[in-house]
């Protein structure tokens, strides 16, 4: 191949055919090393976490994960109820983003008037554009003491009912100072809406025309196309589109750690104060020493294990979209 | 696409609309209810919080507020955040600087050599695996594989850096391979027939062709970095000094907000809010200019 080179493109760059030849294969070597980039720093995350979690899984063990005791001056580090605390948020969170991403996804792709779809389109980046910190500055400042008077009138109203009484209560029989699982739930659904409403509307937009137009032939309102072909198409890519928004509310820090009341206890009580692994992390690492520290960066290990779990399974799901079918 | 489904579709409906039912009418009218209902669940508290970070923010304002020093003791009222202002500069920009290139070149590897081969799919899968990486596990790796081993000499914006880098890496990587993935096989197959070998074709060719999305994407992951904070909180260190210096304790924007959000003193929260308002103010700027250098150059190109 050397030898029916045009004598042009060469001498122009400057550089013989066979030292051209190695330049060229030289970059490849380079971009394919950077590609490796990513599986040497993901691989560095694995290994350095759990080296530095050695010091506190050697003291507590299986306790680590099953305890829910948490008394670093005392030397134990139980995390169950940071794991819980996570669960519970993000569960929140889940919950009340799924909704509103699909009803967004629909009204983007089934129901806005042209012009509109651009403006939310643009809405919808700005609520992912803005930053964790500000919701959890925003969340403490403006919203929580407004929204512990709204859940003490909720508490109120559902006192005495089996289990809505027991989890719309702080326990105390008040709404609590409005630093809450709840809260943080919200502001989590606030910020995992974008990724999901991103997601499910490519995803819906990729319901063959066909189809809903032949729902339509048959009679269908818009409601019965949506739930008879836009729905069915999309199941799959949809449970991955959650998948990846548990995923980010599970890891989310600053805004947790801003809201939901820095307090080690399992409750059933949604209005009642907590603690997430993440928070507690940001929260205690600057103090944190010796076997503290380790307990601190091994329930990092727990997260990035939990994440890169659900990132597994979500990307599984939804494929990969700059893939095979472009 | 949907476009035409509406509008051949929309004839139809007006004409079976007569004998439709009236519970199915009524299902109807309710579920376009509830998707107007979804949309304003997220559009309100968008407003609540942007009116709330304006109005607090506006307040304390000023080019004193941004280039003045933080006060020693924060229940001091007044000014100053510029040592925060230049730690953000300083942290974001040696963080793009980093990644940017790094990520071009994973982004080339993965488009143009990797289109068909297993590796470049696992390294494409691993990638969106790493965008999910939460940041403060980012901000753990660092400390424990930088910070730790340099001791005091640790903490300093370039430690920050190096975690925001991390996170910005597979979001670098990702939209502009999207974007490569867009230049059309033409121009590369003309260039080829020209002579240019592949490196000539994709440093002189291509990646000018997809430049305007590239620089999108990048303002895009510029702007995630400079809001961070989970990741600085342990690599940065703890100062209200300016340090335009990669080495030394740092502080940022986000960290002051942080900091100063949960004292009980009313000038630290005011400071916190002014330092949300820049904040937002800065991320909006970047998204903004990559919106616009996109939409420019693909006027220019056309």
């Amino acid at each position: 191949m050397t030898t029916v080179v045009p004598a042009a493109p060469p001498r122009s760059s400057g550089l013989t055919p066979s030292s051209a030849g190695r330049a060229d294969r030289a970059f490849r070597w380079v971009t394919l090393g950077c590609g490796l980039l990513v599986v040497l720093i993901l691989g560095l995350i694995a290994v350095s976490t759990t080296h530095e979690s050695l010091a506190v899984l050697r003291a507590e063990g299986a306790h680590f994960v099953t305890s829910d005791n948490w008394v670093p001056a005392s030397g134990h580090f139980g995390a169950l109820a940071f794991i819980f605390g996570t669960l519970v948020t993000s569960a929140i969170a889940v919950v009340f983003a799924v909704p509103v991403s699909v009803g967004i996804a629909l009204f983007v792709t089934e129901v806005a008037p042209r012009w509109m779809r651009m403006a939310t389109t643009f809405v919808i980046d700005l609520l992912a554009a803005v930053p964790s910190v500000v919701f959890g500055l925003w969340g403490l400042q403006a919203l929580a003491s407004p929204i512990s008077g709204f859940y003490g009138s909720v508490a109120g109203a559902v006192s005495g009912v089996p289990l809505a009484g027991s989890l719309l209560s702080d326990g105390q029989g008040s709404g609590g100072s409005g630093r809450a699982f709840m809260t943080a739930g919200i502001i989590l659904a606030l910020m995992i809406t974008p990724i999901i409403t991103a997601i499910t509307r490519e995803v819906f937009d990729t319901t063959p025309p066909a189809q809903k137009e032949a729902a339509y032939a048959l009679g269908a309102t818009r409601w019965e196309m949506i739930r008879g072909t836009v729905f069915p198409h999309s199941k799959s890519g949809f449970s991955g589109a959650v998948l990846l928004g548990l995923g980010r509310a599970m890891g989310e820090t600053i805004a947790v750690a801003l809201v939901i009341g820095s307090s080690a206890k399992i409750t059933s009580h949604l209005f009642a104060s907590g603690d997430a692994m993440p928070s507690v992390i940001a929260n205690q690492f600057g103090e944190a020493t010796g076997t503290g520290r380790s307990a601190l960066i091994a329930m990092g290990l727990v997260l990035f294990l939990m994440t890169i779990v659900i990132n597994f399974a979500a990307r599984a799901i939804v494929g990969d979209p700059s893939g095979a079918d472009r | 696409m949907t476009l035409t489904a509406e509008r051949t579709a929309s004839p139809m409906r007006q004409l079976t609309e007569r004998s439709v039912s009236t519970s199915r009418r009524a299902r109807n009218l309710m579920a376009t209810v509830g998707v107007w209902t979804a949309l304003a669940c997220a559009v309100v508290p968008l407003a609540l919080v942007i009116y709330a970070v304006a109005r607090r923010g506006a307040g304390i304002m000023s080019l004193d507020f941004l280039t003045g020093d933080i006060p020693q003791r924060t229940r001091t009222p007044g000014p100053g955040m510029g040592p925060a202002v230049v730690g953000t500069l300083v942290t974001t920009g040696m963080a793009s600087a980093m990644a940017i290139p790094l990520g071009i070149l994973a982004a080339v590897y993965l488009s143009e050599y990797g289109a068909t081969n297993k590796l470049a799919a696992v390294l494409r899968f691993l990638s969106d695996v790493m965008a999910g990486v939460p940041s403060i596990v980012m901000g753990l790796f660092i400390f424990t594989i930088w910070v730790l081993p340099l001791k005091e000499r640790g903490l300093s914006a370039f430690s920050g850096s190096l975690a925001l880098a991390s996170l910005m890496l597979p979001i670098v990587i990702r939209t502009t391979e999207a974007m490569l993935r867009l230049v059309p096989r033409e121009l590369r197959e003309a260039s080829y027939g020209l002579g240019a070998r592949k490196s000539r074709t994709i440093m002189t060719v291509v990646l000018p062709a997809a430049l305007p999305g590239v620089v999108s994407g990048c303002l895009l992951a510029v702007a995630r970095a400079a809001g961070e904070t989970a990741p600085l909180l342990f690599t940065i260190g703890i100062t209200n000094k300016r340090n335009w210096s990669p080495s030394g304790s740092n502080t940022t924007l986000s960290a002051q907000i942080f900091t100063n959000a949960s004292q009980p003193f009313p000038a630290a929260i005011d400071r916190a809010w002014g330092a949300a308002l820049t904040l937002i103010l800065i991320v909006v700027v970047l998204s903004t200019l990559g919106r616009l250098v996109a939409a420019r150059f693909a006027m220019g190109g056309r």
